[in-house]
């Protein structure tokens, strides 16, 4: 017999250990099942927890104390000027991220999960080959791609030392000048980060408006704040060609048929992510992914081959590990042959900006673009008692409702504490809450909590806090 | 414009597999003129059009699977005019988002074919919260088919099970006030079927140590032709799969010597020569003979209610004959078989085995079956085994008909000889049952005169 890599069975094999990845060891784990998972990186948590959401809350945290420091002046609390440990900040994102990676270890250990290093590809089609420091190839019984996705990379950019999100997390200084390429939730929030820090910060997006995929109206709250704290911000504005220069790097940028040249210290990329399919060697399989290099599954996770399942970044849908996370359990419940489905109603999208977007179901735009009749329900924070102790009334809640049943089909919000208020939004959605089950809750007062019942409340026609519209009717 | 929905197609049949489109779109129709064969898990049936028209559009090609309730023909009425009576629907619009909207037919509003299914046409996905979606995934129920009586249209966890109940019971009337069934015989209440329901979300769960193994790949082997297990193959395959889990069997075989009965058999079919039912076969007097036997043996007779842990037994005689359809195996019954005649049950063999085989059997005459004869024989084969054809309690297979020497009275002689093979469930009855049971038989087989004095 010829000596070959060492194999392995196991029943289900995950390829990824992020928030998808690793949610989905253990649940299928504690149905039973044996599991390995394979990560490339040194460490699991995948983006989300290494290079992605823990690392820029941890920053925009910080942030926000520095700015909140600075409004309190306006109720007579002053300090003196902020003086940043740049050092410090550093080693607190590290120690978070740290400490929860930490936590997913042990959570894998615990339940007995195999955890191989290395990059897996797929060889057969129940085999995948693990080259790591070591080759070991797995035999498994049903698969999870879990692979994720890395930032999109950005041509014009070339051979240029321009940073990514990854690289901008790690604040390995606060440049002078950022030139931001992006007006998505990414760009945004690290522009208001480093803006934060004392960059003067430039962005440039390509479309009409900050934000392409939430509603205007959320989005132009943002936009407003944003203008006076970012230097300049160029929507519309395509970016034609980058150029190194003494101070770092010119960009050249075209809008209303004129080309412009600005200059910065530094350059952040953030156009997007694209999903890691190609090194999987799906070919073998016999999977293709569409254009945008994502796998097509159904309701229960399944790939075209049955035994292989995808989750996350991989397969269409919103990039988020709050979604990851649940398709993981369901492919681990559908492989222990459970009758469970990826059916959910709302998958709830928060943008990490000052004041913070959210929102979840159906929004107002694609509402008209699908032509669905839906009655909207809005309420400005200024109308609401907790903002104003809080001295932030930028911002609305809106409800959007089925005219005939009042079913809630979507929330969208901006203003303080957004990322928190939607979960009760979400709830309501999944359980085909009516306008009058959110009216008749009693929420507690002074909360921001109360701006979704006063939006319900518009939305049903019978608004306590609003004045009545002068209608000419 | 008249939006012909896919109408009910009997008790517990939600889909079926479109077979052939009598039309086109642009042809023009008559009323009752056929519109589509449709093949569900139990009968391939004709659809006949509701109203004389010309066919504006067809839903569905050959093999797809349709649903109960979904719109599967626009008609335009001959006059030009709007034939539907129902106020313009809500178009069923762009798909929504909701993962639901992929499987699920666009809710329709009231149809005159199914009154039970009132759904609410809504535009967006059916309200319900996240566990009634996955009870009504673990009992089968289509939600945008539940009568919604939360507010706002939405659908509670209790009208996902009264659906489910209400299908197993086969009630295409609305929820109240059910008609009771005939005095004297066992109705079953609706708790009774809601725990059938529950029993087949109990059945999805995992068997301890049962293990589908994946298939290895073949193609490296040689050529593979893949094909859907579908419609009646698949409708076998469950009840097999259910038969040989749920049920443990115990196989008691014996040999009935029919010299007699084969004699006086083949003097009558001579003598029935242009009547009805001259084509009396072997079966019609072993269906008799099975009726009297089990008169004594009722445990055969009956059906084992795990969850509540009960035994029913019938009072009615409905015997189910085994037909390969050319299809797939069909069962078609033959009802009151204890209150036919021998050339009545001739006939009505001949009748379902005919129909049986060209496809034409309806969904009524496959229900209610209480015992099954599975006759193997004129094929071929000295014995078998066959598996009880769930919820049923008992089988019988015929094997063929043989001359065989055989030692009667210390001589060897040369008799037609019959084997038999009683599939029994264990768990309602002993192999004591089985052995009075078929013996019962082969004494009736054995002598024309004692199967005349059970008629």
């Amino acid at each position: 017999m010829v000596m070959g890599t060492p194999r392995q069975e196991t029943e289900v094999a995950i390829v990824g250990g992020g928030p998808g990845g690793y949610v989905a060891a253990i649940r299928a784990a504690d149905l039973g099942r044996d599991v390995v998972l394979i990560e490339e990186r040194p460490r699991l948590g995948g983006t989300c927890l290494l290079e992605g959401c823990i690392p820029s809350k941890t920053l925009i945290h910080a942030v926000d104390v520095l700015a909140a420091a600075k409004e309190a002046a306006r109720y007579g609390v002053t300090f003196g000027p902020p003086k940043l440990d740049l050092g410090a900040l550093r080693d607190f994102v590290a120690s978070v991220v740290g400490g929860l990676t930490k936590g997913v270890d042990a959570l894998l250990r615990r339940r007995n999960v195999q955890v191989l290093r290395g990059h897996a590809r797929f060889t057969g089609p129940h085999a995948l080959l693990v080259e790591g420091d070591e080759q070991t190839t797995v035999e498994f019984r049903h698969a999870v791609i879990a692979a994720g996705s890395r930032p999109t990379p950005f041509p014009p950019a070339g051979d240029l030392p321009v940073w990514s999100s990854t690289d901008a997390l790690g604040v390995p200084e606060i440049p002078p000048r950022l030139l931001v390429i992006g007006g998505g939730f990414i760009g945004l929030e690290l522009g208001q980060v480093y803006a934060g820090l004392g960059s003067q910060v430039t962005l440039v997006e390509s479309s009409a408006r900050l934000l392409p995929g939430a509603d205007p109206d959320l989005a132009e709250v943002v936009a407003r704040r944003a203008g006076r704290t970012f230097a300049e911000i160029l929507v519309g504005t395509r970016v034609a060609g980058l150029e190194r220069t003494a101070a770092g790097i010119a960009v050249s940028v075209q809008r209303e048929g004129r080309t412009e040249r600005r200059e910065a210290e530094r350059v952040l990329v953030a156009v997007g992510r694209r999903p890691n399919t190609e090194r999987l060697g799906l070919e073998t399989l016999g999977l293709e992914t569409d254009p945008r290099g994502r796998l097509a599954v159904g309701e229960d996770g399944r790939t075209r081959v049955p035994h292989i399942f995808a989750i996350g970044d991989v397969v269409p849908g919103p990039m988020l590990a709050h979604k990851a996370s649940r398709e993981a359990k369901v492919a681990a419940e559908v492989i222990s042959r459970h009758p469970s489905a990826f059916d959910n109603r709302a998958i709830p999208a928060v943008v990490y900006t000052d004041p913070e977007i959210a929102w979840a179901g159906l929004t107002e735009q694609e509402a008209r673009e699908r032509n669905i009749p839906v009655k909207v329900g809005r309420f400005p924070l200024r109308a609401l008692g907790r903002a104003w102790t809080l001295g932030r009334t930028d911002g609305l809640v809106k409800i959007l409702a089925e005219p005939e049943s009042g079913a809630v089909r979507g929330v969208g919000m901006v203003g303080p504490q957004a990322s928190e208020l939607i979960g009760e939004a979400t709830l309501a959605i999944e359980m085909g809450a009516t306008l009058e089950d959110i009216l008749v809750t009693i929420h507690p007062h002074p909360t921001l909590s109360e701006a979704l019942v006063e939006a319900a409340e518009v939305a049903a026609g019978t608004p306590v806090h609003v004045p009545p519209a002068r209608g000419d009717a | 414009m008249f939006e012909f929905k896919l109408p009910d197609l009997g008790e517990g049949i939600h889909e079926g597999e479109i077979l052939r489109w009598h039309v086109q779109p642009g042809d023009t129709i008559a009323e009752d003129a056929p519109l589509v064969d449709v093949e569900t898990d139990k009968a391939a049936v004709t659809i006949p059009s509701p109203r004389a028209g010309r066919v504006v559009s067809v839903v569905g090609k050959p093999g797809d699977v349709v649903h109960v309730g979904q719109v599967i023909a626009v008609i335009e009425d001959a006059a030009g005019a709007p034939a539907s009576a129902s106020p313009a629907a809500p178009p069923p619009g762009p798909a929504a988002g909701a993962p639901e909207d992929r499987t699920t037919p666009p809710a329709a509003p009231a149809s005159p074919a199914s009154p039970a299914a009132t759904p609410t046409p809504a535009p967006g996905p059916v309200p319900a919260a996240p566990a009634t979606r996955r009870l009504a995934r673990e009992l089968g129920v289509p939600l945008a088919e539940v009568t919604p009586t939360g507010p706002g249209g939405r659908v509670t966890a209790d009208d996902v099970r009264r659906f489910a109940e209400r299908r197993a019971a086969g009630a295409a009337a609305p929820p109240p006030a059910a008609p009771p069934a005939e005095p004297g015989t066992a109705a079953p209440a609706p708790s009774e079927e809601l725990a059938h329901a529950e029993f087949a979300a109990h059945a999805a769960c995992t068997i301890p140590l049962l293990d589908i193994e994946p298939l290895p790949d073949f193609t490296p082997l040689g050529p593979v032709e893949r094909e859907p297990l579908r419609s009646i193959r698949r409708k076998v395959a469950r009840k097999m799969v259910t038969s040989s889990i749920l049920v443990p069997h115990v196989a008691h075989m014996d040999e009935a010597d029919v010299t007699l009965l084969e004699e006086f058999r083949h003097q009558e079919r001579e003598r029935r020569r242009g009547q009805p039912g001259e084509r009396l076969t072997l079966l019609a007097f072993v269906v008799r003979a099975v009726v009297a036997a089990l008169r004594d043996a009722p445990a055969f007779n009956a059906s084992v209610d795990p969850l509540r842990e009960e035994i029913l037994y019938k009072k009615f005689y409905n015997i189910g004959i085994a037909v390969d359809s050319g299809r797939g195996l069909v069962v078609p019954v033959i009802r009151g078989a204890d209150r036919k005649t021998i050339v009545q049950l001739a006939e009505s063999i001949e009748d379902l085995a005919r129909r049986g085989r060209e496809g034409k059997l309806e969904v009524e005459d496959l229900r209610g079956g209480t015992f099954t004869i599975t006759n193997v024989g004129p094929l071929g084969g000295t014995a078998l085994i066959p598996i009880i054809n769930y919820p049923e309690t008992a089988i019988l297979g015929m094997g063929r008909v043989q001359e065989r020497p055989v030692v009667r009275d210390g001589q060897i002689v040369i008799r037609r000889i019959l084997p038999l093979t009683l599939a029994f469930d264990h768990r309602v009855a002993d192999g004591a049952d089985a052995a009075r049971f078929v013996n019962t038989l082969t004494r009736l087989l054995s002598d024309p005169r004692e199967l005349l004095m059970q008629t």
